[in-house]
């Protein structure tokens, strides 16, 4: 594998084309079935984290016959080391807009939502100026869609989908049980596409530069680019739109302060790589998933701090509702201090880990299923860290 | 829906879970958060099970059945599993359970039993919280320290009352189950049914219990300790006693208090045969000012008054239809009224000395008992209250082998009792108790249903409506002829409160509502025996109604001991004594 192979950079999200009504007219014109299946034939995966294929989602939404449909815009972006969604809403707003315009023409729905995260009620105004254009380019083009945007407040479990509906709905953002999906039973019960801002733009862009073109980049797993907030110990942090496919070491050469020990691919839910994997995980579907999130840490940084940070982040983050979740956060918390004092023997940390598994495959939603995925990554791989 | 569980080919009809198909086959998958009652929740995952094919464990409660699953039980990354659950939530839960009043009554304690786990495999959660026990409700207490955040009281509160008194507040290792701004119960819109209680798998909602105070009393040589037992404990107290559901002990119930020291074990039965007396001549005299003297101030339809959960309801969410509430007290105040004044006084007893017990099915009972306005005998009417549980307590902490007990009677006076008064206990039963007596009066003729049993407003349905034609009247209610008696039975608060908007909205119009607070009437009573379903329910609905069939009066108004109190002390129904000791007013509460 060409390691040292220079990163991909690519300029589909924030550049400035296919934003006028005559394009949108063009976009918009195409047949649900020839949207769906270019989304399909463009490998598109959801840029929220999770990855479900974007084409398989609309289609299923399509499917439903109820006459009540929604699309909503997730943008409570509150993954820890994420901010890619906050410059896409303020640079390319109205791409998002478009985006589920596309949407709610595929699937047949007449209203949408964007779930702004409460922290970004300062977009807002222009958000507003942008959809009040984006209404009337709506009425020019004789479509009935209108666009409305609710906000968070605050909760990060909110930007799991279901407790977003949850949310919305009025009611305490608590993650539903799935079975049913979103695509039959979303917000007010009604089927719903609900896909990451970012999502919204790449359909957008697939469904006008082409699947062909578009799936060109990145690799059979993980087709096409995407956008990469990136922080931590580098000395360019900041928002690149990359090719997907590189190996954690291409990245690192790129963005490396020439002293990485770790990076955090995927946020606090995210798996945390060390320098010796480096070269053999891809970014990606195949290796680790991201929707964005890329943390880096030099040895200057005490990993336990690291993963103390985060639990202490989702001991307070769990919705609560879950045995799992809930006391396994807190368990898995103060059983890495009782460790690093000395309260419990090295070889608690063997029962934790068993209990993060357990996490893995019991907890309700997303938010439990993944404490698992830094506590893991970083307890196997920064044991002595745990210990000393 | 075909299926596979641990081998087993099971059919399941499309919409059940995989639970309800392993329940089928008596495979036993262990629950917490999971009650018949309720809308499913998934939180506990005690009953996660593996779906071959599948990486994650699915919650067997909250997930569909399939076609062609493969579902294991008991597999060895299930089990492992389930070990964890168990012990986080043990970790997070006061597990001082000798001093807990659910002791041998508690789902996770059972659980914990089955699990054999004999070490603390997690650090314990509780010792590092502050916990505050909520003991100010005269009814309920909340202690937070032995909850499992499992939910079932929030969905009972919202769900099955409307209530929403309580309800889950903060988040992650916070979170908690709590009320209006972390108000107590008492400050509250709590209705104190106590269905909360029922459904607790642990003691986190208890009833407030005054068993100590009981035993105090009945010790006392200078009390007279007087019991009354109501209606629907006769067929459920048995459950709190190791017997089947739908059991009568009605005379081994009164054996056993009179060998616990009782001075008189009376009935509430007695005094429910009085309610029908009063409340039967309150919702006539009520008619005739609407149609005779065509008084705009009169308020109908006219409701029950005998639940004291449904009470505090409609003082929080409806004051303004206050006046629509019959007068009346209930039969557990009536009682205590009258057996600290006429009884008082005919057994030679000084009322000052006098302590008025009572057996009730209820936690709200508690409350009222406590009211300010239940004081017109002069001294607190009824002094304690006990729930059939905390009765089945007392019987096995006096050591009596409850089973073995003969059948006894009631002592007199107020301890005869009609069938009609029995089925106070059953929703339906105040409403069907109360034709019985007002038709009779009205046309001087038996209700016109075969062996008195009316039917329609029988069974379990949530809202039952049903009209009775009035004809052939006696000269003195001439202007009842034709009329069509337009009745509705609701239990639940859920369903009382649709049945108050019709009425608030015009959109149905009635005579007279009977209304219960809990489900089933007080036979589901908040304070029963625990568990509770709907199948527990109908068995006790259907003793209920034994009892009634197997009675000799059937109607209260020939209940011998009510026509002697009439004749000797209270005069007529809405007398001048019957209003000063035997009817109360209400008061608007807020609501929050």
């Amino acid at each position: 594998m060409a390691n040292n192979k220079p990163l991909k950079k690519v300029d589909l999200i924030f550049s400035e084309a296919f934003l006028n009504r005559d394009e949108l007219k063009e976009v918009l014109s195409r047949s649900a079935d020839e949207v769906i299946q270019e989304l399909l034939d463009s490998g598109l995966r959801g840029r929220g984290g999770a990855g479900f294929p974007t084409g398989l989602k609309w289609k299923f939404t399509r499917d439903q016959k109820d006459p009540e449909k929604y699309v909503v815009c997730n943008a409570d972006e509150g993954e820890p080391g994420t901010f890619k969604d906050r410059e896409i809403l303020d640079r390319v707003g109205r791409k998002v807009f478009n985006g589920m315009a596309l949407c709610a023409r595929t699937i047949g729905a007449k209203e949408g939502y964007l779930y702004l995260r409460g922290e970004y009620r300062f977009l807002l105004p222009k958000l507003y100026q942008i959809l009040d254009e984006f209404h009337e380019d709506m009425k020019a083009l004789g479509m009935d869609f209108h666009i409305d945007i609710k906000l968070g407040s605050g909760a990060y479990v909110c930007g799991e989908e279901s407790a977003l509906f949850e949310s919305m709905q009025g009611d305490r953002g608590e993650p539903r049980n799935k079975p049913p999906y979103p695509t039959e039973y979303g917000f007010r019960g009604k089927p719903t596409v609900i896909n990451n801002v970012e999502t919204f733009v790449s359909a957008l862009i697939i469904n006008r530069i082409g699947a062909e073109k578009y799936q060109k980049l990145g690799t059979v797993d993980s087709r096409g680019s995407k956008l990469f907030s990136i922080s931590g110990d580098t000395p360019i942090p900041g928002i690149y739109e990359l090719e997907l496919g590189m190996t954690v070491e291409q990245f690192v050469n790129e963005f490396g302060d020439g002293d990485t020990k770790a990076v955090q691919v995927g946020g606090a839910a995210g798996f945390c790589v060390p320098r010796k994997k480096f070269t053999d995980t891809i970014i990606g579907f195949e290796g680790v998933p991201t929707g964005g999130s890329m943390m880096l840490f030099n040895s200057s940084r005490s990993m336990y701090n690291v993963l103390h940070n985060y639990l202490d982040f989702f001991k307070e983050e769990s919705c609560g509702q879950c045995t799992p979740c809930r006391v396994g956060c807190q368990q898995l918390f103060l059983g890495i201090e009782a460790v690093k004092r000395g309260e419990k023997p090295a070889s608690y940390l063997e029962t934790l880990l068993k209990l993060s598994q357990t996490m893995k495959i019991t907890a309700k939603c997303g938010l439990g299923q993944s404490v698992g995925n830094s506590f893991h990554s970083i307890v196997n791989n920064f044991r002595e860290e745990m210990i000393y | 829906m075909k299926l596979k569980i641990d081998g087993v080919e099971v059919q399941v009809e499309k919409g059940k879970t995989i639970l309800d198909a392993a329940r089928s086959q008596n495979i036993h998958i262990p629950t917490l958060c999971h009650h018949e009652d309720l809308c499913v929740a998934g939180n506990c995952r005690v009953c996660v099970v593996e779906q071959v094919g599948t990486r994650n464990l699915v919650a067997s409660c909250a997930t569909p059945a399939a076609d062609g699953m493969e579902i294991r039980t008991n597999s060895l990354k299930v089990r492992n599993a389930r070990k964890h659950i168990i012990e986080l939530l043990l970790s997070e839960h006061n597990a001082d359970c000798t001093k807990c009043y659910k002791n041998g009554n508690c789902e996770l304690q059972a659980l914990a039993s089955e699990l054999k786990n004999t070490e603390h495999m997690f650090l314990d959660l509780v010792e590092r919280k502050t916990f505050t026990v909520d003991m100010y409700s005269p009814s309920i207490i909340k202690d937070d320290s032995r909850c499992i955040r499992c939910q079932r009281c929030v969905r009972t509160c919202e769900e099955l009352q409307h209530v929403s008194a309580l309800g889950v507040a903060h988040k992650g290792d916070r979170m908690k189950i709590s009320t209006f701004f972390d108000h107590p119960m008492f400050e509250v819109v709590c209705t104190n049914c106590g269905q909360c209680v029922n459904r607790c798998p642990t003691g986190a909602l208890i009833e407030r219990n005054y068993i100590d105070e009981v035993w105090d009393a009945i010790y006392d040589e200078d009390k007279f300790v007087v019991v009354q037992t109501a209606p629907a404990t006769r067929v459920a107290l048995g459950e709190a006693l190791d017997l089947p559901p739908g059991e009568i002990v009605t005379g081994k119930m009164v054996a056993a208090l009179r060998r616990m020291g009782f001075n008189a074990v009376l009935d509430t039965d007695w005094s429910a045969d009085l309610t029908i007396m009063e409340e039967g001549t309150e919702l006539l005299t009520r008619l005739k000012k609407a149609l005779v003297d065509k008084d705009p101030n009169v308020a109908l339809p006219m409701t029950t008054s005998c639940s004291p959960g449904w009470i505090k309801f409609i003082e929080h969410t409806f004051p303004e239809m206050l006046p629509n509430v019959s007068t009346c007290k209930s039969p557990q105040q009536m009682f205590g009224a009258i057996a600290k004044t006429y009884y008082a006084n005919k057994m030679g007893v000084d009322p000052a000395k006098m302590v008025v017990v009572s057996i009730m099915p209820c936690t709200a009972k508690k409350f009222e008992a406590d009211r300010p306005e239940m004081r017109s005998s002069g001294f607190k009417d009824v002094d304690l209250v006990l729930t059939t549980r905390e009765l089945g307590i007392m019987i096995r902490q006096a050591g009596l082998d409850f089973n073995s007990l003969p059948d006894e009677d009631y002592d007199s006076v107020l301890g005869q009792s009609s069938g009609a008064a029995v089925i106070f206990g059953a929703t339906g039963g105040v409403m069907e108790a109360a034709l019985r007596t007002a038709y009779e009066i009205v046309t001087g003729r038996e209700v016109p249903f075969e062996g008195l049993n009316i039917t329609p407003v029988r069974g379990m349905e949530g809202v039952r409506e049903a009209s009775i034609e009035i004809r052939d009247t006696l000269p003195d209610w001439k202007f009842l002829e034709g009329v069509e008696l337009r009745t509705v039975v609701a239990h639940g608060l859920t369903n009382a409160k649709q049945v108050m908007q019709w009425v608030k909205e015009g959109k149905k119009s009635y005579h007279f509502i009977e209304i219960m607070a809990c489900p089933g009437g007080c036979l589901g009573g908040g304070g029963q025996p625990i568990p509770t379903n709907a199948e527990i329910r109908a068995k006790r609905a259907e003793a209920i109604y034994r009892e009634d069939a197997g009675k000799a009066i059937r109607k209260s108004h020939e209940n011998p001991e009510i026509i002697a109190i009439y004749k000797e002390f209270l005069g007529e129904p809405l007398s001048h004594k019957s209003h000063e000791l035997l009817h109360t007013h209400y008061v608007e509460r807020n609501r929050y």
